[in-house]
């Protein structure tokens, strides 16, 4: 059982629900791993995905975990909307509610706007994303993945590297490394890492190779020119050649590291494809794990 | 609150013994049939039939473990989800012969629930229930064993439960409790 209505964000979670979510989806991955990969929990549960901004891999995952629940789904999306008729975000998903929703999965470009609507509506809250604040079923796949492969989180070294500053999968994953007891370090050029990131206890590098020797995990970020509303760097060759990821890089190493990446990757520019693709990456398995660990969140919540 | 002791650890012994002469008797190599122990306890019981009939007959029998957590008719109302356990099926149950086992057969809801999750692995050949104790009189769905170690007449307010040594128990028995 989980501490919390919501899923709002990983800093309202505990360890305790950490490792729940983590033991409900390890039933689910073997659940997605039978001939029928259906089970009917949800039969009587009706979800919205509500999407303020484009997404493929998240709403496809949360889209692919609800139906393997059986629940019923009906996805929003912004564009050709009533939103874009001037409608607010409250009267929009009451709206949503009032043809007798049980759950909201939303996506929003506003940090905090799932927490806005979970004081004002009944229907349990996932986030999928809000704005450069919270990604937290990405941050509870991606640390699933590390425990996964390595056995465990605690005392695993984890750096994130790359576009720390619009980043809401670094901001959860700092949070829910550091409750499941992993050492973080975030890499990538000054102009984007957050000023005072240090205060969150997390180690900070620019030299990606000091970075790479360091750590036992690499969560390469995807560069995200949507959100960057300044030249944060001179041009993405530039950062490619100080930052990317490639196997020489790797093979200077004297030790494997785990590589992983949230997607969509920019082959060539915070990675190669050569890395991506090899045996260390985790890349398709976090995929993988993102509708077990999406199907455990929605269980756990629907039942309350 | 009062309890009676319906089998003592000689009864159950002899009565699993039986139990599985039964299935020797209808299965005979094993070939084509296996066990499926319901989570959580009568993976236990599963676990001592494929051992005595390996005892009796030294026949290897697959066992695997089915959870029903997910496939229950009775999500969101209760207080909180249950915590699933664990399913192992290492092998195919494709047109097999299919013994499901529980330690207890009450309302029959469990083993409605079993079939469900059963058939997600794919369509046996037939579908067998073997049960330690069979409450009689209290089914909510039309199920019955094939194969019972013991039934016993009981009301709704009761309970049976079975002790096992791997659960920590002395002495392996049956209990039926009493109202006060």
């Amino acid at each position: 059982m989980l501490s919390t209505r919501h899923l709002l964000g990983i800093k309202d979670l505990t360890e305790k629900d950490i490792h729940t979510i983590f033991e409900t989806a390890d039933s689910f991955k073997e659940v997605i791993n039978r001939p029928i990969k259906k089970v009917p929990s949800l039969r009587d549960v009706t979800i919205a995905n509500v999407f303020f901004e484009n997404s493929t891999r998240t709403k496809l995952s949360f889209e692919l975990a609800e139906k393997r629940l059986s629940a019923d789904v009906i996805n929003f999306s912004a564009s050709g909307s009533s939103v874009k008729k001037g409608e607010t975000l409250l009267d929009t998903v009451n709206n949503i509610l009032s043809m007798k929703v049980d759950m909201i999965v939303m996506r929003h470009s506003f940090p905090g706007a799932p927490h806005f609507l979970s004081k004002h509506i009944n229907a349990n809250i996932v986030n999928a994303g809000d704005g450069t604040h919270e990604h937290p079923t990405q941050a509870l796949l991606d640390t699933f993945s590390i425990r996964e492969r390595l056995g465990d989180v605690a005392g695993k070294k984890v750096v994130i590297v790359g576009d720390i500053l619009h980043s809401r999968v670094a901001l959860s994953n700092i949070f829910a490394l550091q409750k499941l007891g992993a050492e973080v370090m975030v890499c990538g050029p000054n102009t984007l890492i957050p000023k005072y990131i240090d205060q969150l206890g997390v180690k900070v590098e620019n030299d990606i190779r000091k970075a790479l020797k360091w750590c036992d995990v690499a969560n390469i970020l995807r560069i995200q020119m949507e959100r960057q509303l300044v030249k944060n760097f001179p041009s993405t060759r530039e950062y490619s050649m100080y930052y990317g990821v490639n196997k020489e890089l790797i093979d200077s190493l004297d030790k494997e590291i785990v590589i992983m990446h949230p997607g969509p990757i920019n082959r060539g520019v915070e990675i190669t494809t050569d890395v991506a693709d090899s045996e260390q990456a985790i890349i398709l398995d976090q995929v993988e794990n993102g509708v077990a660990v999406r199907m455990a969140v929605l269980y756990l919540l629907a039942g309350r | 609150m009062a309890k009676v002791k319906i089998m003592n650890e000689a009864l159950l012994d002899i009565t699993i013994s039986r139990l599985c002469q039964q299935l020797i008797e209808n299965h005979g190599d094993f070939k084509d049939s296996l066990i499926l122990g319901l989570q959580p306890r009568g993976v236990l019981l599963a676990d001592r039939i494929a051992k005595r009939i390996k005892e009796l007959d030294g026949t290897d029998v697959s066992v695997g473990k089915l959870d029903i957590t997910f496939h229950r008719d009775d999500f969101g109302r209760r207080e909180a989800p249950l915590m699933p356990s664990k399913t192992e099926i290492p092998f195919l149950i494709e047109d097999k012969r299919v013994i499901l086992v529980d330690d207890v057969l009450f309302t029959g809801r469990t083993v409605r629930a079993a079939m469900g999750a059963m058939l997600t692995f794919g369509r046996p050949k037939q579908v067998e229930l073997l049960v330690l104790v069979d409450r009689k009189y209290s089914r909510d769905v039309p199920i019955e064993p094939t194969y019972i170690g013991k039934s016993v007449n009981s009301i709704q307010s009761q309970r049976v439960t079975v002790e096992w040594k791997e659960t920590g128990a002395e002495e392996e028995s049956v209990w039926l409790s009493l109202e006060d």
